[in-house]
């Protein structure tokens, strides 16, 4: 009975983790998840499974870069933004 | 700290300072082009919406009331753009991934459940950006259903808001909460398999009990 209640539990913890760990959750809630997790090992090591996923995601370099910018590119860009700065202008005279 | 390197180059293009120019392109090419690369799939793609959204960012430059914002505004143009071109592509239809996939097995051991999943404690962080690593993880992203890719994409790699994202992609906050949650848990399945099928992976706990 006592190990249905704890996959219960457990199944709720892991529907709230990104929330949880994204600080998104109610204090109550918070509170909650965080006493589960402090008796609960199995889902402490899942949770931060998911934290780490997270940290990769946000620290993640690509090593691929774009070819450099070709000149006739950034003179299209310069100039649609010549073109937009003009326009303001004219607009405000 | 990079959010406030933006805001402050929109500013001076806003303010017709065209000194900001050459780094705005560099730094936002490149984010455009590594989110693009992950949407579409190609890498002749991902450069041409890098310089579509780029070319639609300074036409409508003046359309940006709030300097703030100008990540979110540059990516939701690079959202659009993204759109454009996967018309012309063959991509995965969008499908729904439910929590119940993503449940870790559970193995009763003495009495107390364990959950089978790799020993990710006692991998450090630098270790865990080592190239290979990389491409896991990038292969995890791409492999992702559209709907949670363009999700994770912009909240866990360009850490945009709840409220950002939602906007971006036209969508309430709650469909965000629940892509980015099903979507980090399907990126973390992934490192998981890897983590214990690779060679330098260490023995998961329920392998060792």
């Amino acid at each position: 009975m006592e190990s249905h209640e704890r996959t219960e539990k457990c199944r709720e913890v892991f529907s709230l983790l990104s929330e949880y760990l994204n600080l998104e959750l109610p204090p109550g809630a918070c509170k909650e998840i965080e006493t589960h997790l402090a008796g609960c090992p199995p889902c402490i090591e899942f949770a931060e499974s998911l934290r780490q996923t997270v940290e990769l995601c946000r620290t993640y370099q690509p090593h691929e870069l774009p070819e450099p910018l070709g000149k006739n590119a950034r003179l299209q860009l310069l100039d649609a933004y010549q073109r937009m700065l003009g326009a303001r202008k004219s607009a405000s005279s | 700290m990079e959010r406030d390197r933006e805001v402050e180059l929109a500013r001076k293009l806003i303010a017709g300072e065209p000194e900001a120019f050459d780094r705005f392109v560099e730094h936002f090419r490149s984010k455009i082009f590594h989110y693009s690369w992950l949407m579409c799939g190609h890498r002749e793609d991902a450069e041409e919406v890098a310089q579509e959204t780029l070319l639609k960012v300074f036409e409508s430059f003046d359309h940006l009331r709030e300097p703030e914002r100008v990540r979110p505004w540059v990516f939701r143009i690079a959202k659009n753009a993204c759109l454009m071109k996967r018309r012309k592509s063959v991509f995965a239809p969008s499908q729904e991934l439910s929590l119940d996939d993503f449940l870790p097995a559970m193995t009763p051991e003495g009495g107390h459940a364990k959950i089978q999943i790799a020993d990710w404690s006692r991998l450090p962080d630098r270790q865990m950006l080592q190239l290979e690593m990389k491409e896991v993880l990038a292969r995890a992203i791409s492999e992702l259903p559209d709907n949670y890719r363009s999700v994770i994409l912009l909240r866990d790699m360009e850490e945009l808001s709840t409220l950002e994202t939602a906007q971006i992609l036209d969508l309430t906050e709650d469909v965000v909460k629940t892509r980015l949650h099903r979507g980090r848990l399907a990126v973390r399945q992934k490192l998981d398999e890897y983590l214990r099928t690779d060679g330098r992976a260490l023995p998961s706990h329920a392998e060792g009990g």
